[in-house]
């Protein structure tokens, strides 16, 4: 039973769920909210690349989503720019900014990271807020396009919207899976662990700290250029730190430092807060103890959870097998 | 010259407020090392709290200062207890993570019991004073004087009491104040009392020049965080000074340079001083 | 000469933690270096490997000055540390902990992991094959697919040792190998760190356990107050008078 949950057979059953969603509920509104929570899900995973593998904890990923948001409104709207074009440059534009506070902000550490990157995101959406000429202030941006045709594909229906959205969020599963199994993955994970072991094996922290983090501001800048073009506007709020806390919302309930976390976070968390429509603003009157209580109780969230539920129970089976015969634990629970 | 005055003593005003807040801060980081994230909202709480002791309860002023002071303390020392006590050995990362989840709560509190609407406060000291060629309400002269008050108290407290010298020694070195006998749990209860303390004198006190929100405490926790960053992570006068030196550069650079970006002017500071030092100003060197 | 160190100085404020100390390190042999607590040995190593700056002062290797630079570019040059605590990631096992010290010695890039290139895989096969020799160098084959978190504190010194390894050293300095391991298994360290310098592995350590310092090393520096006193044969520093009384007079023998 329990091996039926490894990490394979989770994935490919929510990749068939999502492509057989839009069959299973012909009501538009929830198709809305679906594309709208695999939006934040490449968000989330930005986050979860930086926070969850090399320890690092930003608060201005809300400020990079808002630049690529603004970015592709900006470049569409007023520049009349090709639509995928500005969206690849609305991409690079956040990930050249990235850079820039990275190079800063990583020498840093801990706390000093974490307000450093809180008072950048306040930047980020000060600027936005304040910058009337350029970003039409409070007004926000509107008329931004849908995605134009590839080929013969339009995106000119939510169903369309929906798939496009849906192979982008595979895409970045799948990169973020690879660089996980991956050398470089275990590189990040041995930074999270002590960045002075690290360094004494000959790793370059910084080198691999930049890397992570100019990935991790351009997934949050993916994000933010879908999320405009999505919904067709944006005001700077977008660019707010209740968004931060929104997707670090997501991650913990998911699991922090886990490749399915960020799936399982927000999908529940948002179809949570549309069962909870009559509380709205008071979401957090709930989500904010949640928060809390995971971090002091379960640091690993649902899916971390589950993981060491699982260690416990192989534990136990290959200890009985053992008693028997001098065997060796041939299969060994993968992170979740 | 009289628009400098003026705004000097604008700066004056908001730098005590600033310094109130930042000392609270300096306390819990000095103690704990603890970035308390939800200090802001522990801000916006003591606002409320006076806010309606005055309305709903009908007590005075000082009176309602007097009960928010104790609810919120009070409210620091569940904190301290409930959260940030059994995260005492976890990953720094998790009582950041905490402290965000407690500022979301409290927020949204807030914005359940009392609404999202902005409020005023009243206060008795409203009365106009023409000084010097510079107008200002009694209350901004109240909330220098009662700033500076509150700090010499504390300064008295933390140097002539024994149980004030106990959180300077816990401060000081941890483990070794364990071993002189310190009960560091009731030092770090006591730590967080006094810092919510202070939170609400300081909100109590600006709230009247200001208005009173959920959000209110969001800018003025990003502030404190800068104004420990420039004074030195866990030093008093550090964050007394941080928060005067502040406050001044935002009344001048509102009027100097431009109102519009006027919050900026502490983040910038922060990012270029941290670009220099990524420890901070006044950082010591490790072994 | 194979490593010096040439007038090496670090000051900390007001004190000086390592004070003009000239040392040099012998080829394919055990050094150590001891001295009552506070002696600045672990401010020596951390100037060695590059975790702190000089005051003033060399480090040089095989005939290259590496004062100056960082502690990884140190490590590639092959020399390798370890911590008198390992932290260990104790979610992963045993193996998994170890891969990751041969990445220094590997190339493959981000784009590498992205596009899982041949240079990836083979890169992959390369640190894993690397984990399992020192794993098997150290004697912990056995607990190879354990989970960090399980096993014991002379493993977990045994893995620190085998982290190091991994990273193809030509030296390795040990803080306080031995330190929270009872003497049956501090036996079984000592052999493992002659086993290493048989392999022609440089070794240098601090150490507090004198018995085995002098049954062990083949040559002695005394650090106290931050000044080397003395420098030797294991027979020299027993007989040398500075040490003695530097023992006796000091802080005792920890």
């Amino acid at each position: 039973m329990a091996a039926f949950f490894n990490q394979r057979n989770v994935i490919a059953l929510l990749v068939l769920f999502s492509v057989a969603f839009p069959f299973i509920t012909q009501n538009e509104y929830f198709l809305h909210i679906m594309t709208l929570s695999f939006i934040w899900m490449i968000g989330v995973y930005g986050l979860n690349l930086l926070a969850g593998y090399t320890g690092y904890l930003s608060l201005a990923h809300a400020g990079f989503f808002a630049i690529g948001a603004y970015s592709l409104g900006l470049l569409t709207v007023k520049a009349q720019m090709n639509f995928w074009l500005a969206f690849v440059l609305a991409c690079l534009i956040t990930s050249v900014v990235g850079l820039f506070v990275g190079l800063i902000a990583l020498r840093t550490k801990e706390h000093f990271f974490a307000i450093y990157t809180l008072c950048v995101g306040y930047i980020i959406y000060l600027v936005i807020d304040k910058w009337e000429s350029l970003t039409e202030g409070v007004r926000g941006l509107i008329g931004i396009p849908a995605p134009s045709n590839i080929g013969p594909i339009a995106f000119d229906n939510a169903l369309s919207i929906y798939y496009l959205v849906l192979t982008i969020l595979l895409l970045v599963i799948l990169v973020v899976y690879r660089i996980v199994h991956s050398l470089n993955g275990r590189t990040y994970l041995a930074i999270r662990n002590s960045e002075d072991l690290a360094q004494t094996i000959g790793i370059s922290t910084m080198k691999n700290k930049l890397t992570v983090f100019v990935l991790s501001t351009f997934f949050a800048g993916l994000a933010g250029a879908l999320y405009a073009s999505f919904v067709r506007f944006i005001g700077p709020d977008i660019g707010s730190t209740a968004i931060t806390f929104d997707l670090l919302t997501y991650l913990l309930v998911g699991g922090i430092g886990t490749l399915s976390g960020p799936i399982v976070g927000t999908i529940i968390i948002v179809w949570v807060s549309q069962q909870l429509q009559f509380l709205q603003d008071y979401r957090m009157l709930i989500f904010g103890p949640v928060l809390t209580l995971l971090i002091i109780f379960y640091p690993r969230g649902i899916v971390g959870g589950v993981v060491d539920w699982r260690h416990k129970y192989q534990e136990k089976k290959n200890r009985k097998l053992s008693v028997n015969s001098l065997v060796k634990p041939e299969k060994q629970v993968k992170e979740g | 010259m009289e628009i400098l005055i003026q705004q000097l003593f604008n700066g004056l005003t908001i730098g005590s407020v600033y310094s109130l807040v930042a000392l609270g801060l300096t306390l819990v980081y000095g103690i704990l090392h603890i970035p308390n994230f939800a200090h802001g909202a522990l801000y916006m709480l003591g606002g409320y709290i006076t806010l309606t002791m005055m309305t709903s309860a009908g007590l005075h002023y000082w009176l309602a200062i007097f009960v928010s002071i104790l609810v919120v303390g009070l409210t620091g020392v569940l904190l301290e207890r409930l959260v940030f006590h059994p995260l005492r050995h976890a990953p720094p990362i998790h009582d950041k993570i905490a402290a965000i989840g407690i500022l979301l709560f409290l927020e949204a509190f807030a914005q359940f019991v009392w609404g999202a609407d902005y409020q005023s406060m009243p206060t008795p000291y409203d009365k106009v004073i023409n000084l010097f060629g510079i107008t200002f309400t009694s209350q901004r002269l109240l909330i220098i004087v009662s700033a500076i008050a509150v700090m010499i108290l504390l300064y008295l407290f933390l140097k002539k009491t024994f149980i004030g010298s106990t959180i300077i020694a816990m401060a000081q070195n941890r483990e070794g104040a364990n071993l002189v006998g310190i009960n560091t749990n009731k030092v770090a209860m006591l730590t967080f009392m006094i810092s919510g303390a202070l939170a609400a004198i300081a909100c109590s006190l600006a709230a009247p020049i200001n208005l009173v929100f959920p959000g209110m405490g969001h800018l003025v926790i990003l502030k404190a965080f800068v104004i420990i960053i420039l004074g030195g992570m866990g030093s008093i006068p550090g964050a007394i000074v941080g928060g005067y030196i502040l406050g001044f550069s935002e009344s001048l650079g509102a009027t100097y340079v431009s109102n519009d970006y006027k919050d900026i002017i502490a983040f910038v500071l922060l990012v270029i001083i941290l670009s220099v030092k990524p420890t901070g100003l006044f950082a010591k060197e490790g072994r | 000469m194979f490593l010096e160190t040439k007038n090496l100085t670090k000051q900390f404020g007001g004190l000086r933690a390592v004070n003009s100390v000239d040392f040099s390190i012998e080829e394919g042999k055990i050094n150590a270096i001891i001295g009552p607590n506070g002696a600045g040995k672990s401010t020596f190593f951390n100037l060695i490997s590059g975790f702190h700056r000089p005051t003033s002062g060399q480090v040089i290797f095989k005939g290259k000055d590496i004062t100056t630079l960082p502690s990884n570019k140190i490590a590639e040059l092959g020399v390798a540390r370890t911590f008198q605590t390992t932290n260990l990631f104790e979610q992963s096992t045993v193996l998994d902990n170890v891969i990751v010290g041969h990445r220094l010695r590997t190339k493959s890039n981000l784009l590498d992991a992205i596009l899982r290139t041949k240079r990836l895989k083979a890169e992959e096969k390369q640190c894993k094959d690397k984990a399992i020799e020192v794993l098997d160098f150290v004697g912990l084959t056995h607990v190879a697919h354990k989970q960090a978190a399980g096993i014991s504190q002379e493993e977990k010194k045994r893995v620190a040792f085998a982290l190091a390894l991994a990273t193809d050293p030509e030296i390795v300095f040990l803080d306080e190998p031995a330190a929270g391991v009872n003497p049956d298994e501090t036996e079984g360290l000592a052999v493992l760190m002659q086993k290493m310098a048989e392999k022609g592995i440089t070794v240098c350590l601090i150490e507090h356990k004198m018995s085995m310092i002098m049954k062990l090393a083949d040559k002695i520096m005394v650090l106290n107050y931050g000044e080397k006193i003395a420098e030797g044969t294991p027979e020299q520093i027993k007989n040398n008078e500075a040490v003695i009384k530097a023992y006796l007079g000091g802080s005792a023998i920890a």
